[in-house]
This record gives structure tokens, C-alpha cells and sequence, in this order.
């Protein structure tokens, strides 16, 4: 039996936890968040993904009551908090510093929220020793934060984020400060920990790897404005403008012309060279300026010119090895630089292909997104 | 490494030379048996007996005990909150002239300060007396208390005080709970630098002063007008005992929890 797919933002009757309703975010001149409106779902795990400076950790802030927005409601679970401070909401953030407290012990600092309600101390105890559990720190619980590892530290502050058992649970590029295996590993328990605790996450990060192995659905932002939002899979494989392609992991850009096609449409670019074809395409686009967005592992690279719709010639400038994957950049005749990339599936291989050889590239009709407008 | 070299030795003698003989030659006549200062008559102890006999340098000690420990403390909380805001208020039209003016008594001449001061408790008809050096030692202390602690507030992670109101805590319960904890090292060498500074003041406690409250600068100043007592040597060694006693205490203090934390940090990364 298949499992319901987790997808709230479908159901037109699905009442969101948090929602942006036109907030704008103005610091002197300069807008750090423009006409936002936005939704976020119970029990999401939800990415904010951007350059520094697109906004994404205004709108976090926003959300942890640090900064008020200058036009617009905020509501969570139906109320308007845009003036309720910090200490008067349901929302607890994860610091990118990880602020842990640097005079009380690992359990006092899990517990230093729960004391601030006034709960009874066993119960204060009890919860502590849960968090405890939650992140395998019960070895750990009577040092100092100077006394542990970044990784330790890095779970202490989930720990206490998540004790008070928030509505709404924010992390500001929590794992920016960990080792890149420390990092992976943590991104798995995160999910862990989210799903376990069914605590909503709101994540914002610059790495787009990390949004995409963590995240429900992630939010692409530019200059105070959510360009896309989307499920990883959507915003990788059918982004909807260059920004958001070009942002998200790597691609090859061809610029060019539309015209209609049997199906889809054509693309005319260069001079001497054949029309690239997309089947999949909207015909709408025909008759525009448009660029072609191809990922380096759909493009194949062989000495023989193969038979495939989109045909290439070019040369090879330089190979990236990069263990389980090789990028091969490729240059072609009208001095356009192309990315492909194969997969090593072999440990040991008769290498082909090296620095200076003619090559064909080839992909299919249907593996480019087309896309209107310039690079 | 260096060679030794007689250049090297004979410049550093001459320096701490400089520095050091003056008191070297105060300690030594402070055990001087004979009354005169300038000629030595033997080994005794006989003005640190006497020095405990007399009433009116008690009475000036104790005074200057009491002042300074008032003025610290109160310089303390001003001094504290005064760098508080300067650090975490941010842009707020005035905060240059502000701070400016913060700091402008360090490098106020005392004199200037003292006579102000007295001018000022004239104005208002308040009697000069303990009260007023009290009031005066804390003006100038304070902005010593605030540079002190607003460089450890420069450095301190203001997202500690955002977690705390994260966590449920009012502005004045971040503050209590998480910032003054913190930065205590900070404004307990403030505490201690406005104490050393009130204790040795003279010309501000002079010019503030009244009747019944003589500190002790005041006390030996005059004293040394009608000639340099072994007495007052007997005091200055004790003073010169105590505050070296205070300085060494405190470097081994704060060097000892520097090194801990160093080791302990690396135990926790192995461990890791």
C-alpha cells in the first residue's frame, strides 16, 4: 500500500499555521522584504533558500519577534502576531551561533525556558531528561558548553529550542558551523527529530543541498521576494525562471529563440548551428527571447556522434574528477562552454576521453527546461 | 633566541631602576629604627606599632574605606548602564555627543573636576562631608567602570539575549539572567578599578571634602607638609603590600581560568 504523500499547500481546505499576508520589511532605504504573502503548513519542514541578503533571515527574524514588519499581518494560527514579542510566543528559534548559554551546564541550558513558565520541577526534570534522550547528550548534561564538541553544541541548541514544545520551530542556517560529513549525518537526524516531534520547521539556509535533503518544500528568494516555491524536486527538475536554475545546483544556459515546433517548440542559437529541440515546452513561448536550461548529468558525452535529437560538437577544456561523479567542460564551436557530467560506475575504466579531444554531447527532447527571458 | 648582551642588561636595570628604587627606598626606611628618615639606625618594626596607635590615620583609613567602597559600587551601576546603552541602543540621535561626553572626564583635569564639584555643592547648600566625596568619587569612577564594561559588551554575542527572550525571558530578566552574568568579570574589574581609583584619589576628595571626613591621601599629604614621618612610610609600605598582594592575585585568577578553559575546550574536541 503507498503512503499518502505529505502535500497541505494542495488542499485548498487545509487552514495554514503561518501566513504572510502582504508583509513589506523596511530598513531606512532599503527593502529587505517586498509585498510578501506566503503560507506555511502544520507539521512542514519548510527551506528558505537565498544569496546573503535576499531577505531570508528578515523573514525568520519576523517569524521569532525580533523584527516587526513595517507593512502587512503576520498570523499564526489565525491570530496576528507581527507586535507580540519574543517571550510572548509560541515560536522558538535555533541560532546560527547556537547562543548557548555560556555559564550554565548543557541540562540548564535545556531547561532554562521551561523554569522561565513556572512549570513544577519534576516536570521541569523530566522534560529535560526527554530532550536529553531525543539528541543522545545524556553523557553530557552536566558540562559546560565550552566542554563539548560543535556537534554537541550544535544538538544542545536544538535541544533547548525544541523543550518548550513550540508551535513553530525556527533554524537559521543550523548547521553552517559543522564539518561536511557532521553536517549530513545531522541533516538526517533533523528530519528525525522534526517528523518524531511532528514540530512545524521553518529553516532558513544558503546551502541549497541542505534544503534540499531536509525540506518539504522549499522557498527560492531574490531580493526580498520568494521567486518559487516548491516541493526539491519540482524547483531541480522544472525551476520557473533562470534565477531559480541558475541558483539551484548546476546548469548549462543556452540563449536563444523560440519558434514553434510539432511539438513544443525550437530553439534557434548561434550561427551554423542546428535548432535544439524541446518537446515538452509550452508553444506559448514561441516567438520569444528564451534560454535553455540543461543539468550536466542529462548531457552524454561520446566520441561517436550518436543519434539523438540534440546534437552537439565541441571540445574538451577540462575534467573535474570528482570520485563517484567527472564533469567534463566542454567547449563548443560558437564558444559556448557545456557541462556533462557521468557517473564513475566503474572502479577502474579505459579513460576515453581526455583534455584536447573532439566530442559529441547529445540529450534528449524532453531533458531541458525552456525558459522566457535573458542569462 | 636572543643573545645576552650588556646593552640589554644594563637598559633593563636602568629601567626598573626607575621605576622601582623610589619605593625600594620607602619599604626600607619604613624599618628604619631611627626617627630621621635619611639615616639608618638599625632594624625595627617600632612605626608599624606606632602607626596602629594612631587614632587619626585609623579614622582617615576607615573613611577612605568606607568612600571608596560607596563610590565603586554606586559608579558600578551607573557606569554599567551608562555603557549598556551606549553599546546596545544603537543609532539614537545624540549618541555620539553622548558617549563623548561619557568619556570626557578621563581625560578632565582633576582639578577641574574637584572645583566644579564644589561649586556645584555650594550651589545646591548641601554640606560637604562624607556625602559629597562619596558623590564626587562616584562621577569620576564611573566612566572608567564604563569603558571597562562596554568593551566586554562589544564583543558579547547579542544573540544570548535574543535566545533568553526566545525563551521566554522579559528584557530585564535577559539582562539578570544571562547578560550580567556573563559579563560579571567585566564589571567586577570595574568595581575593583573605581575602588583603587577612589582610594588614592587626592586632589578631587580635596577640593569635595569637609570637616570629619579626611581620607587618608588627604591625611599623609598634609602630614608629609610638616615633614615625612617613618609612620607614613610604615603606611605606604602597607599600601604598596596590599595592592601588589591584589594584582598578583588577580592575574593568577584570570590566567588560571584561561588555561582550563583552553583545556578543557581541546578535551572536548578530542572526545568528540
Amino acid at each position: 500500500m503507498a503512503q499518502s504523500v505529505f502535500a497541505p499547500w494542495e488542499d485548498s481546505q487545509q487552514k495554514p499555521l503561518i501566513e504572510f499576508v502582504n508583509v513589506t520589511k523596511r530598513f531606512g532605504d532599503f527593502t529587505a522584504i517586498d509585498n510578501l504573502s506566503q503560507k506555511i503548513f502544520e507539521r512542514e519542514f519548510f527551506a528558505l533558500l537565498g544569496p546573503s541578503g535576499c531577505g531570508k533571515t528578515t523573514m525568520m527574524r519576523m517569524l521569532g519577534g525580533f523584527e516587526t514588519p513595517t507593512e502587512g499581518k503576520i498570523l499564526l494560527a489565525g491570530q496576528d502576531i507581527g507586535n507580540v514579542p519574543p517571550n510572548k510566543r509560541a515560536v522558538n528559534m535555533m541560532f546560527q551561533s547556537y547562543a548557548l548559554f555560556p555559564h550554565l551546564s548543557v541540562w540548564e541550558n535545556i531547561a532554562f525556558g521551561l523554569k522561565r513558565e513556572g512549570q513544577p520541577k519534576d516536570q521541569i526534570a523530566a522534560r529535560v531528561d526527554e530532550m536529553l534522550r531525543l539528541t543522545r547528550l545524556e553523557k553530557f548534561a552536566r558540562r559546560k558548553p565550552h566542554q563539548i564538541s560543535g556537534g554537541q553544541r550544535q544538538r544542545v541548541a536544538l535541544a533547548r529550542s525544541l523543550a518548550k514544545a513550540p508551535k513553530l520551530l525556527l533554524l537559521d542556517e543550523p548547521l553552517g558551523a559543522l564539518d561536511k560529513k557532521l553536517r549530513h549525518e545531522t541533516q538526517f537526524e533533523l528530519m528525525d527529530i522534526q517528523e518524531s516531534t511532528g514540530t512545524t520547521f521553518v529553516i532558513v539556509t544558503h546551502d541549497q543541498e541542505e534544503a534540499m535533503t531536509v525540506a518539504s518544500r522549499v522557498a527560492v528568494m531574490d531580493h526580498g521576494k520568494i521567486v518559487q516555491v516548491s516541493t526539491p524536486d519540482v524547483i531541480y527538475e522544472a525551476p520557473n525562471s533562470v534565477y531559480v536554475a541558475d541558483f539551484i545546483g548546476d546548469v548549462n544556459l543556452i540563449e536563444g529563440n523560440a519558434t514553434k515546433a510539432e511539438s513544443g517548440v525550437q530553439i534557434t542559437w548561434g550561427e551554423n548551428t542546428a535548432p535544439l529541440v524541446s518537446t515538452n515546452s509550452d508553444q506559448a513561448l514561441a516567438g520569444k527571447r528564451v534560454v535553455l536550461a540543461l543539468r550536466p548529468e542529462k548531457v552524454s558525452i561520446s566520441v561517436e556522434r550518436p543519434d539523438a535529437p540534440n546534437v552537439l560538437r565541441g571540445k574538451v577544456i577540462d575534467i573535474a574528477y570528482l570520485g563517484n561523479l567527472s564533469t567534463y567542460h566542454v567547449q563548443l564551436e560558437t564558444g559556448t562552454m557545456v557541462k556533462a557530467q557521468i557517473a564513475n560506475t566503474r572502479r577502474v575504466s579505459r579513460r576515453q576521453i581526455t583534455w584536447e579531444d573532439s566530442v559529441w554531447l547529445s540529450f534528449s527532447a524532453t531533458a531541458a527546461v525552456v525558459l522566457e527571458g535573458g542569462i | 633566541m636572543r643573545r645576552f648582551s650588556w646593552f640589554n642588561a644594563t637598559s633593563l636595570t636602568l629601567g626598573f631602576a626607575f621605576l622601582y628604587l623610589p619605593m625600594i627606598i620607602l619599604v626600607v626606611y619604613s624599618f628604619n629604627a631611627s626617627r630621621l628618615v635619611t639615616v639608618w639606625a638599625g632594624f625595627s618594626t617600632k612605626w608599624y606599632g606606632e602607626l596602629f596607635q594612631n587614632k587619626d590615620f585609623l579614622n582617615a583609613a576607615w573613611v577612605t574605606i568606607k568612600v571608596a567602597f560607596f563610590a565603586s559600587t554606586f559608579a558600578t551601576v551607573l557606569g554599567t548602564m551608562a555603557a549598556y546603552v551606549l553599546v546596545r541602543a544603537g543609532r539614537f540621535p545624540g549618541r555620539t555627543l553622548f558617549s563623548g561626553m561619557i568619556y570626557a572626564p578621563l581625560v578632565m583635569p582633576e582639578v577641574i573636576t574637584g572645583l566644579s564639584l564644589l561649586l556645584l555643592f555650594i550651589g545646591i547648600g548641601l554640606d560637604r562631608g562624607i556625602v559629597t566625596v562619596i558623590l564626587a568619587h562616584t562621577t569620576f569612577a564611573m566612566c572608567y567602570v564604563s569603558v571597562v564594561v562596554s568593551s566586554r559588551l562589544v564583543s558579547f554575542d547579542q544573540s544570548l539575549e535574543e535566545a533568553a527572550l526566545d525563551l521566554g525571558c522579559t528584557p530585564f530578566e535577559a539582562f539578570r539572567l544571562v547578560t550580567l552574568p556573563i559579563i560579571a568579570p567585566a564589571v567586577i574589574s570595574g568595581w575593583l578599578l573605581a575602588f583603587t581609583l577612589s582610594l588614592d584619589d587626592l586632589v578631587i576628595a580635596s577640593f569635595t571634602t569637609g570637616p570629619g571626613a579626611t581620607t587618608l591621601p588627604i591625611k599623609v599629604f598634609s602630614a608629609v607638609r610638616l615633614g615625612v614621618s617613618p609612620e607614613i612610610n610604615a603606611l605606604s609600605t602597607i599600601m604598596i603590600g596590599i595592592v601588589t598582594f591584589g594584582v598578583i592575585t588577580a592575574s593568577l585568577i584570570s590566567k588560571h581560568t584561561a588555561v582550563k578553559q583552553a583545556r578543557e575546550e581541546r578535551a572536548a574536541e578530542r572526545s568528540a
